[in-house]
């Protein structure tokens, strides 16, 4: 049973690979890598029951927090060219229109 | 190894699964052209071994990889691409003959090194026979940490990496020092130069 959830992670992280390899557009790949954090997360919480010793759970948890921060940093990158922007403004400028940047 | 009966066969497996998907990525790393692709294809490739790193149970590595790897280095590649253009240029007229050849002569050396190696996880090998074992053995008693890696570098070793941090904290302030923040960084100068689209 836990084989069969492996190999099905396995197959999901395969896709997701192909996704980041041909995707299109820039959001296609930021996805594709989200995603496939994900996977890897839980890849690594299934791999511990499959070699019998359950004790990585906590690492996988750390993976999560990463992916989740790096995501979050790409994505804040492609907003506004820099990281040295705050996420939250009171002000919104004018330039933040015409910064869309969707070429990959 | 502990477990039960197929898991040097599941181990096996996992290996050469993890290890093909990073031979795919790699090759894609090598043969693309968009900066941005390549940039989410390393993230990719380090998350991919640091879970390789997990099934080989070195799980302090596969940390460290995963948040150097894929979130420090990911975001600093991303910082260094604002600085130049968003695709590499095509190679013309290059031989690709003699980086191919000095490749496959390192990579055949290095498989011929591993030969002497010991074989995984062999308790009769150097590693697992001299000091090892004492730490093993004197762990519990001297240190109470679970985890001996953990008591080997904080508090075995707790000066040598009191010092690396020393040095890493000293070479993140040297970079920040160059490159700066806000309105006077090396980024926002140049955003400024090309036409002012970054404050």
């Amino acid at each position: 049973m836990i084989g069969a959830a492996a190999i099905g992670l396995i197959v999901a992280i395969g896709l997701m690979l192909i996704r980041a390899l041909s995707g299109p557009t820039l959001y296609d790949r930021v996805l594709a890598m989200n995603s496939l954090g994900t996977k890897i997360v839980l890849f690594i919480g299934v791999l511990g029951f499959v070699l019998g010793r359950p004790d990585f759970l906590d690492i996988s948890v750390l993976y999560a927090l990463i992916n989740f921060v790096s995501t979050i940093a790409i994505l804040k990158f492609f907003r506004y060219r820099s990281f040295q922007v705050p996420l939250m403004r009171r002000t919104m400028p004018q330039r933040r229109s015409q910064s869309g940047g969707d070429d990959a | 190894m502990t477990g039960y009966e197929g898991a040097n066969l599941a181990i096996a497996l996992i290996n050469v699964v993890l290890l093909g998907l990073l031979f795919v990525s790699a090759i894609a790393i090598a043969r693309m052209r968009s900066l941005f692709a390549i940039v989410m294809l390393s993230g990719i490739y380090s998350l991919i071994s640091a879970t390789w790193f997990v099934a080989l149970d070195a799980v302090d590595v596969a940390f460290t990889e995963a948040a150097v790897g894929a979130g420090i280095s990911t975001a600093l590649l991303l910082g260094a691409m604002l600085l130049t253009s968003r695709t590499a240029k095509p190679e013309k007229g290059k031989s690709t003959i003699i980086p191919l050849f000095v490749v496959i002569a390192t990579g055949c050396m290095l498989v011929y090194a591993t030969i002497d190696l010991p074989a995984f996880g062999d308790p009769d090998s150097p590693a697992n026979t001299y000091v090892g074992t004492d730490y093993i053995e004197r762990t519990p008693q001297e240190i109470g940490v679970p985890n001996i890696v953990t008591a080997v570098l904080a508090s075995y070793r707790g000066f040598d990496t009191l010092g690396e941090v020393g040095v890493v904290f000293s070479a993140a302030l040297a970079v920040i020092l160059l490159l700066g923040f806000g309105e006077r960084s090396l980024s926002a100068t140049i955003g400024r130069k090309k036409g002012g689209r970054d404050g």
